[in-house]
């Protein structure tokens, strides 16, 4: 029933994180050694073989991401490793971090040989504070032994530096456009598109943004020569996943798992079930942002396709167990107040619409809810998603409305229509 | 930019439909100016076309064919194929939601709002038949902020748009305002939440041009001048800036740039003021201080550059910003300040009045001379020379007050004895102008010919630094003309560094010179900036005299009361001392 796996996580516990010669003695670097005898542009093809998608949640073609931004002219790219995981539940990066910070320093190289990147930056979000040291160091050690700074590996004019930030802690600075204001030294709030961070990113220069997952993949598919990785899955959700599992359940963790692994035994199986053995009231997939279902999904296929299929999304990759203690508006009321708080303000829908939202649920709890209520409700949440200015208020009523779907007995208030 | 002119530049054009009407333009063009071309008027509220595009307040959303979510029409390039909707359930949806939001968080006090039937809020609101917000108030009814005589901030009637920051940050470069919070917490506001004066403000009041609602305005002083004019025992004179006559005809209606000198009289008249005199008078005034300055700064070794010392703004920027090179200042007070001072002393005496029976108020482009005409040094005797200062828009609201029919006024002509100016007078609202007035009245001074060509062409126009050379008896005059304070930063540092090569220069705070001041009406945008800024020159060329040293008022003014340029008399009243200022962090 258990179905664990270790192709990501492959290297945790094989070496001391915090030495560059442990990490050297387990193989460390071969894939770099490799990917600077290949064209940058197979490298991105393997990526797209692999069919691996971006981990940070929005589901993005990674092998295309790459071939677009080393085509975009330049030579002083950026590389920036979006560590900043501020989905609730999601802790899924955070062991690669701990466990294997050489290997994603090793993949934030490969990619600034793939796209010409001059500068690396690793936005980590403030609470890892804790992984500040192991990270130093590292970049320390990968430049004393030369695959930092000038002419890395002997190769004249490979050039790059990975500087390690963190911001304030704002939710939204794991939004793109304002993950790289924070870094550039402003206030993290979110910028129209265009012009697009591929064109003109940290400091208007050509930027690539990629999540901890999805860039510590790239080493391991290098070297993946028994196309290992690809013998996991199903259908089009090729490979392995990281994913983080929290709530009400007994053994809460983040778990490297095959795609294509049921519902049911990632929570029952990997997560020990639930505490005190209660029912599920719901599960929320990929975070706040993410969608809720009810335990009528234990038995969908954890994939890309499946999940979707059944109104919810992979997201962030976390998994937050409710069970029947807390009542679907309860926690709607608790989703609501994360973003209340973490709206940057700076567009209509968002700031205001949060506000209102907040309000009604509120009154939804009271029982002083009106079917107008209810409507006005659902017109804000519908107006959020459509036109705020970026991918937090568009998404940030995602659990909202699919509550309503999933729990519309929920929504059936007494009250006047007006 | 213009169909033709993209044929010239030879920039592809793109096709598109907007709700299913073809329509044809450049590369580059946005969505909200495609349907513009279609007749279709996109609501929107933080965007503004001289401004950087924010996006911030999606109530441009619109519907594209094929994308998932609502595109903001303004930030959004028209694609080949595109087809778009501004019609439809969801972006109507939108648009109503987005303003009732708004409303829910706005004081809607409209009645006693200084932009009541002015504002971009209340206009959308009615063009969406939106009475009232369904949503509960959710607004913080903070107080008005009041602590300088120019520009007043009412928090509670922000909808956070942002154009005022960003006027701020693009015109001037200044940033005093900007925002602070997240969430339903952010809020506009100064650093440290200090008054606007204790900033780096400077009290220009682009920021109030620009504010779609009522939360930035002037300084309402319209009540004190009416009752005035109902005081049976007071001789209420007015003067109105040059750049008013070419503004005043927006509020109500006329064309950008539309000339309105004799309406305005008339109206000035009707309303009740005494006497309708001519700031464009004080402007030939100050030509006659400040060009007889310079000569002497250039002759007997004085501070050079010196610099013009007529935009209040820009005075205000001196003091706090370059405390330390005030010396280049010219010493000469600005049109208003020399009109009133006149007012207080020659006019009496000539008019017979008693001078404590006269009340002064001055029509300005500008909220920054509402502080300057309140400085401790723009009086004596502890009077004010210039009691009162409306701005245009406060001017236009008391036109409607009294019920006059503004564009079907006839012409009526200004009052003497300090009612006559010259053209040198009128091109003083352009940027340009002040330079330009001085340039033929020193030319004239030192060389003692004639100037012919008195078109000092270079300098005219929208460029931010605009210079010219001038040759006085053989000596080459080197003179630079700026406008904003983001270019004035430039020379300054010039001058900071010894890099300077000028030895005249004159600077305007806002876009344009007064005819783009902070105080004229809402719609002010650079566009209708040019228009008024060739409506002057219209007016200077149209003038039979057009050097102020040849005003025969002034002549008389010269010869009955002041004697010579720089006379003792003439300093006393007409020139004034700077000091530096310091702002709260220099302390």
């Amino acid at each position: 029933m258990t179905s664990k796996v270790s192709f990501l996580t492959q290297n945790f516990g094989k070496y001391d994180p915090h030495s560059i010669d442990s990490y050297l003695s387990i193989g460390g670097f071969r894939a770099l050694r490799k990917a600077v005898t290949m064209d940058g542009e197979d490298i991105a093809t393997l990526i797209a073989e692999n069919k691996v998608k971006g981990r940070g949640g929005a589901e993005y073609d990674m092998g295309r991401k790459w071939s677009q931004a080393r085509k975009v002219p330049g030579n002083n790219h950026i590389i920036i490793c979006n560590a900043d995981e501020g989905e609730t539940t999601t802790f899924k990066d955070r062991p690669l971090i701990q466990n294997d910070p050489f290997n994603l320093i090793e993949a934030m190289i490969i990619a600034a040989y793939v796209m010409r990147a001059t500068d690396g930056y690793i936005y980590m979000r403030a609470e890892y504070a804790c992984f500040r040291p192991l990270l130093l160091n590292a970049i320390r050690e990968c430049h004393r032994n030369g695959f930092l700074g000038k002419d890395i590996l002997g190769i004249p004019g490979f050039n790059y530096e990975i500087h390690l930030y963190s911001g304030a802690g704002a939710y939204v600075c794991g939004e793109g456009t304002a993950l790289i204001r924070s870094i550039e030294g402003k206030a993290g709030r979110p910028r129209m598109k265009p012009p697009f961070v591929k064109v003109s990113g940290a400091f208007a220069r050509p930027t690539c943004l990629q999540n901890v997952e999805s860039l510590s993949l790239v080493p391991h598919l290098l070297l993946d020569d028994k196309k290992v990785y690809q013998s996991y899955g199903v259908g089009d959700s090729v490979g392995t996943k990281m994913i983080s599992v929290g709530g009400n359940v007994k053994h809460p963790g983040s778990f490297e798992i095959p795609f294509g692994t049921s519902v049911r035994d990632i929570i029952y199986g990997l997560a020990g079930g639930i505490q005190g053995d209660r029912q599920i009231r719901l599960i929320q997939f990929g975070g706040a942002s993410g969608k809720v279902a009810s335990a009528d999904i234990l038995d969908t296929p954890y994939t890309y396709q499946d999940l979707r299929a059944a109104g919810v999304m992979v997201g962030s990759g976390a998994l937050c167990v409710v069970d029947e203690r807390t009542s679907v508006i309860d926690f709607l009321r608790i989703n609501q107040d994360f973003f209340s708080e973490e709206s940057c303000g700076q567009c209509t829908p968002c700031r205001e619409g949060n506000l209102h939202i907040k309000i009604i649920l509120e009154k939804i709890k009271n029982g002083t809810a009106t079917k107008r209520d209810i409507a006005v409700m659902e017109k804000i949440a519908r107006v959020m998603s459509m036109s705020s200015l970026c991918g937090l208020g568009e998404t940030a009523q995602n659990t909202l409305r699919s509550a309503i779907e999933v729990f519309p007995e929920v929504f059936e208030v007494g009250g006047a229509e007006a | 930019m213009s169909a033709e002119a993209a044929v010239k530049e030879e920039i592809p054009m793109v096709h598109l439909t907007i709700n299913n009407i073809p329509v044809e333009v450049p590369k580059g063009t946005k969505i909200m100016q495609a349907a513009q071309q279609l007749g279709i008027d996109i609501p929107h509220l933080c965007y503004h076309e001289d401004q950087k595009i924010k996006a911030h307040c999606r109530l441009c959303s619109v519907e594209v064919t094929g994308k998932r979510r609502l595109l903001a029409a303004c930030s959004t390039e028209c694609w080949e194929g595109m087809d778009v909707h501004t019609d439809t359930q969801i972006v109507r949806d939108t648009q109503v939601s987005i303003l009732e939001l708004m409303l829910a968080n706005h004081k809607k006090d409209c009645l006693s709002c200084a932009r009541n039937q002015n504002c971009d809020l209340q206009r959308l609101c009615t063009r969406f038949n939106i009475q009232d917000s369904p949503l509960p108030s959710v607004v913080k009814l903070e107080p008005r902020i009041e602590t300088n005589p120019s520009i007043i901030r009412d928090p509670a009637k922000c909808i956070r748009c942002g154009r005022c920051i960003r006027a701020c940050k693009e015109i001037q470069g200044l940033n005093c305002l900007t925002y602070a919070g997240r969430s339903s917490d952010i809020r506009v506001t100064t650093a440290y939440d200090k008054p606007m004066e204790a900033t780096d403000c400077i009290l220009c009041g682009q920021c109030s041009l620009v504010c779609p609602t009522g939360a930035i305005v002037e300084k309402d002083d319209t009540q004190k001048v009416l009752d005035a004019l109902q005081n049976p025992h007071k001789h209420v004179i007015v003067q109105v800036a040059p750049a008013v006559r070419v503004s005043l005809g927006d509020g109500f209606g006329l064309k950008p740039g539309a000339i309105k000198t004799g309406q305005m009289v008339t109206a000035l008249k009707m309303l009740g003021f005494d006497k309708v005199f001519d700031t464009n008078f004080g402007a030939d005034l100050t030509i006659m201080e400040e060009s007889a300055e310079f000569v002497e700064r250039l002759t007997k070794g004085g501070v050079l550059p010196m610099m013009t010392s007529c935009s209040p703004g820009w005075v205000n920027y001196m003091e706090k910003h370059y405390g330390e090179l005030r010396e280049h200042l010219s010493t000469a007070k600005s049109p208003m300040q020399m009109f009133g001072a006149i007012a207080k002393t020659y006019y009496p005496q000539k008019a017979g009045i008693d001078v404590h029976d006269i009340v002064t108020v001055s029509i300005m482009p500008c909220t920054a001379k509402k502080f300057e005409a309140a400085r401790p040094e723009m009086g004596r005797d502890g009077m004010r020379d210039v009691d009162v200062v409306l701005t245009t828009r406060e001017l236009i609201k008391l036109i409607k007050y009294v019920g006059l029919q503004f564009t079907n006024l006839p012409e009526s002509e200004f009052d003497s004895p300090l009612g006559f100016g010259t053209g040198a007078g009128a091109i003083f609202g352009a940027s340009g102008g002040v330079m330009e007035a001085a340039l033929r009245t020193a030319y004239e001074k030192v060389t003692g010919k004639t100037l012919e060509k008195l078109d000092f062409t270079d300098i005219r126009g929208f460029e931010g630094i605009k210079e010219t050379t001038v040759s006085l008896n053989g000596k080459d005059i080197h003179i630079a003309v700026a406008h904003t304070l983001k270019n004035a930063r430039i020379l300054m540092e010039q001058i900071k560094k010894g890099t300077c090569q000028y030895d005249f220069i004159e600077i305007m705070a806002c876009p344009g010179g007064c005819i783009g001041g902070g105080g004229q009406p809402k719609g002010t945008t650079n566009a209708v900036r040019k228009e008024r800024m060739k409506a002057l020159y219209q007016i200077d060329k149209n003038l039979p005299i057009r050097k102020s040293h040849e005003n025969p008022d002034i002549i008389t003014l010269y010869k009955d009361f002041l004697g010579e340029p720089l006379s003792e008399k003439a300093h006393e009243l007409l020139h004034t001392s700077y000091h530096k200022v310091y702002r709260p962090y220099e302390k």
